[in-house]
């Protein structure tokens, strides 16, 4: 008997729907969770995606992509098969797929969150039989502190840049991240300038209806700004670049995950390390999973083994593996690129 | 001890001198003598003995925390480290405490000592409910004997001479040698009065660069002292009050483990301190390093390794004389005093290093190819002028080293790195070919650029076989140039040989495994 959403080499596939779940190839239906480029990809014929997801999605598809939108909680059907989306928690517009079909539920979470965001709309867990998780962060050395506290500590840094007349450089993945920076810090502490990556997602996410601190795009900036007062938001691809060269006196910061370990924090070579992600962790992990009381889990995107395994040992639930070109499957180095 | 994390956070956090330097400025004009004294003690590379095992400690925490052994070897092998991994694992602290670090240490880490196995841990997991993330993995560096942070000697002498207003030479003098982390200790390190009154303490010695280019660069020939440079341990020998002190360059006092050179010491008058070299001697001609190693780390040496490793102190140069400190004087000053002195002693285990003499330059990289048959490494170059500096310096002291032994060798095992490069595959073991099979014959960690290192990483992720732990075998495809000084026959080692300081030249791609050497090749080098 087949099951009810499987992989196939286009992505993963309904048969009964005649849809597919963040394909990584064109394909006629594409049903996508979130505007991150590893989950949603030019080329297919249809798009459905939640509603806040519209403006992002359509800078990333295409002006001219077929994209249909939908907004949460709001049941549909296609080819019978009965079709809901709702909030992940993971960036604006991210949703985790709800498909139903004669009585079986299953559950697409695409990438999610359960620490809060005011840039999204919070993760709501939604009771199914088999539910799909990633695993970004899948072992329990995640555990992630208090927003509150780690914008604290971006806010202290920030000052003392200030004090020491240094620009203070933060690398934030460009949709999401940085938006979640934007708005967790105290904006009254001096201006925040973008780079250009993340002044389009700003302008994107302006017209989902998000309210952001004011920013400036460098290259707009005043030519005598003091840089040394400046919080600069850049995405990670900016590292190391001579874009840096124009702000004089740096200290650098990386607003990540993956900073909650030596080893990382010392790899990135940043002055500074802000443990702030927009997956869930471990803990997080584990409660989600229960929250759905899903009989079958299946693992993607990170540390898939692990996640699955423990699973199944320890919570007696059926669970393996998916092999998704999500994330990234054993490279560390570069799973942070696909916050 | 949340001030000393702070410390930690900020020299871990940054590869900039000038911010080391300041981040302990701040710490030490803000902490009380009794916490400097220990922050000293910690940033000078010394640290107390382990107390717990580091694997015991990520138990513990697994255990706290209801993770099975495999998840937990997940964890450690993702993390790189016990102390981190166990301090990861953990919840948040449910309350903190404030406990200044000369307490934590006097109070409670030291005295654990004392306590059975169990007693052990619950104390450690109580404390572990009081400390936030970052102090609970400082904490554990602490208790498994591991806490390193990267400040140099030199960096550390600097932040207190800044601090302080004493001139730094004082302040590494000072730091030498034995002492204990006491108030007393630190009011006495910066202490503006000149009367420095221990009897043990050496100098802090002079070290050389490497030359990476011809001698011609240095001017004449004539003004630079040659001496072969020799494969021991550098030391000191102090001679002050009828008392005599061996010390390593690590600082180690090590005066019981070479007796034949503290009887030979006795010779020597009051204020007398000697820079030389530890070299196992027998008819005439220097042993192996692997001979001398045989006296390393023993504490209480019998009469038969006596008598088969005899051991002398090779005399380089002369720091203290006739009870002053003649560090300023020249090079050639100090060398002839040397040369007087040790001549009026006369003493067979403190013999005085030759001088190879040469009128070109030319001349002495002929004479440089007789190294390796006299199990010396090349020369050392030292300006005739020159003062005895403090630490590593260039232009004064060189070390002209014959070119190392290379072979090409094919990567089979793995393992992920530390510190930086804990989520990297970045630990090697080599194999060469014998009668159709690779044999594991090196280890190395370095020589590969960041770049190189994530692309063999890749490999390595790609190419595993099987895994044993943190080590994953790999299908033998890539083919290195490594380096080494130095070649032994080893019974402990499988491939029978044992080479020192292998390190990667360079990664051959243009090289297929069975173009990779040989046992018998490499056998062929042993002197
Ligand atoms: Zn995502
Ligand atoms: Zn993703």
């Amino acid at each position: 008997m087949s099951l009810l959403l499987e992989l196939n080499d286009h992505g993963l596939y309904c048969a009964a729907g005649d849809f597919y779940i963040d394909p990584w190839q064109p394909v006629h239906r594409a049903l996508v969770t979130h505007a991150h480029a590893d989950h949603s990809r030019p080329g297919s014929a249809h798009y459905l995606i939640a509603e806040a997801s519209l403006p992002v999605s359509r800078w990333r598809l295409g002006a001219e992509a077929p994209i249909e939108t939908i907004p949460y909680h709001k049941p549909i059907e296609i080819n019978g098969v009965r079709i809901s989306y709702h909030p992940a928690g993971h960036i604006i517009g991210s949703a985790q797929i709800r498909v139903e079909y004669r009585g079986e539920v299953w559950v697409a979470s695409g990438d999610y969150k359960i620490a809060p965001d005011p840039t999204c709309a919070p993760f709501e867990p939604v009771p199914c039989h088999t539910f799909i998780t990633e695993a970004t962060f899948g072992l329990p050395i995640y555990r992630w502190p208090e927003e509150a506290a780690v914008f604290g500590e971006v806010n202290d840094w920030w000052r003392q840049n200030q004090a020491d007349g240094k620009a203070s450089v933060i690398f934030a993945y460009a949709l999401g991240k940085a938006q979640r920076v934007m708005t967790g810090i105290d904006p009254t502490i001096g201006p925040i300038f973008v780079h250009g990556a993340v002044n389009n997602m700003n302008r994107m996410v302006a017209q989902a209806g998000l309210s952001l601190p004011h920013s400036t795009y460098v290259n707009e900036a005043p030519a005598k700004t003091d840089w040394s007062q400046a919080l600069i938001i850049a995405p990670t691809s900016a590292r190391g670049t001579p874009w840096l060269r124009r702000f004089g006196a740096i200290s650098t910061a990386f607003a990540s995950g993956w900073m909650l370990v030596r080893g990382q924090r010392r790899r990135r070579s940043v002055d500074r390390g802000f443990v702030l992600s927009d997956h869930v962790d471990w803990e997080g992990l584990m409660l989600s999973v229960a929250a759905t009381g899903a009989e079958r889990v299946l693992v993607t995107h990170g540390n898939v083994p692990v996640v699955a395994r423990y699973l199944r040992e320890a919570r007696g639930i059926e669970a393996y593996g998916l092999a998704t070109p999500y994330g990234t499957d054993d490279d560390d180095a570069t799973a942070e690129e696909s916050e | 001890m949340k001030r000393f994390t702070d410390l930690y956070s900020r020299l871990d956090s940054t590869t900039k001198t000038n911010e080391k330097i300041a981040a302990m400025v701040d710490y030490f004009n803000g902490a009380p003598a009794a916490d400097a004294a220990w922050a000293i003690y910690f940033l000078s590379g010394r640290r107390p003995k382990r107390l717990i095992q580091s694997r015991r400690l990520r138990e513990w925490a697994a255990a706290l925390t209801d993770i099975p052994d495999w998840l937990l070897v997940e964890c450690h092998s993702a993390v790189g480290d016990s102390a981190e991994t166990a301090a990861l694992l953990l919840p948040a602290a449910a309350h903190s405490s404030d406990l200044p670090l000369h307490q934590w240490l006097e109070t409670r880490i030291l005295p654990l000592r004392e306590l059975d196995d169990e007693q052990m841990k619950q104390q450690v997991l109580a404390w572990w409910a009081t400390l936030d993330g970052m102090e609970r993995f400082v904490l554990n560096k602490l208790l498994t004997g591991s806490f390193r942070v990267g400040v140099s000697q030199r960096l550390l002498t600097r932040a207190l001479a800044q601090q302080s207003g004493i001139d730094e030479a004082t302040v590494a003098h000072r730091l030498m040698g034995h002492w204990e982390p006491t108030p007393d200790f630190v009011a006495a390190l910066l202490s503006h009065e000149t009367t420095d009154a221990d009897v043990s303490r050496p100098y802090p010695f002079f070290l050389a660069y490497a030359l990476e280019e011809t001698p011609v660069v240095l001017g004449s020939v004539e003004e630079w002292l040659v001496e072969w440079k020799w494969d021991g341990i550098r030391a000191q020998l102090v001679r002050r009050h009828g008392q005599s002190f061996l010390w390593s360059r690590g600082e180690e006092l090590v005066s019981d483990r070479y007796p034949e050179v503290i009887a030979a010491a006795e010779a020597l008058p009051d204020g007398t301190v000697l820079d030389g070299e530890l070299l196992a001697w027998a008819d005439g001609k220097v042993l192996p390093f692997a001979q001398l190693q045989r006296r390393i780390g023993r504490k209480s040496i019998g009469k038969k390794l006596l008598r088969d490793v005899p051991v002398l102190l090779l005399c380089y140069d002369l720091l203290e004389w006739q009870g002053k400190d003649v560090r300023h004087q020249s090079q050639w000053w100090r060398r002839e005093r040397l040369a007087e002195l040790l001549a009026a002693v006369d003493r067979p285990h403190l013999p005085l290093s030759e001088i190879v003499e040469s009128d070109s330059w030319e001349a002495l990289a002929t004479i440089r190819e007789e190294s390796r048959d006299r199990l010396v490494e090349g020369f050392m170059l030292k300006r005739k002028s020159s003062p005895y500096r403090v630490g590593r310096r260039r232009g004064d002291w060189w070390k002209w080293k014959i070119d190392p032994y290379t072979i090409d060798a094919v990567l089979i095992y793995a393992q992920r790195g530390s510190g930086r490069r804990a989520s990297l595959y970045s630990d090697y073991t080599f194999a060469v070919w014998d009668e159709g099979e690779l044999v594991p014959f090196a280890k190395a960690y370095s020589g590969l650029t960041d770049a190189e290192m994530r692309r063999v990483d890749n490999f390595v992720r790609r190419n595993t076989r099987e895994r044993f732990g943190p080590v994953r075998s790999v299908t033998p495809k890539l083919v290195f140039e490594l380096a080494f000084e130095n070649i032994q026959r080893s019974n402990r080692h499988k491939s029978g040989i044992a080479v020192r300081f292998p390190r990667i030249l360079r990664w051959r791609e243009d090289k297929q495994i069975e173009e990779a050497d040989t046992l018998d090749t490499i056998k062929a080098m042993l002197p």
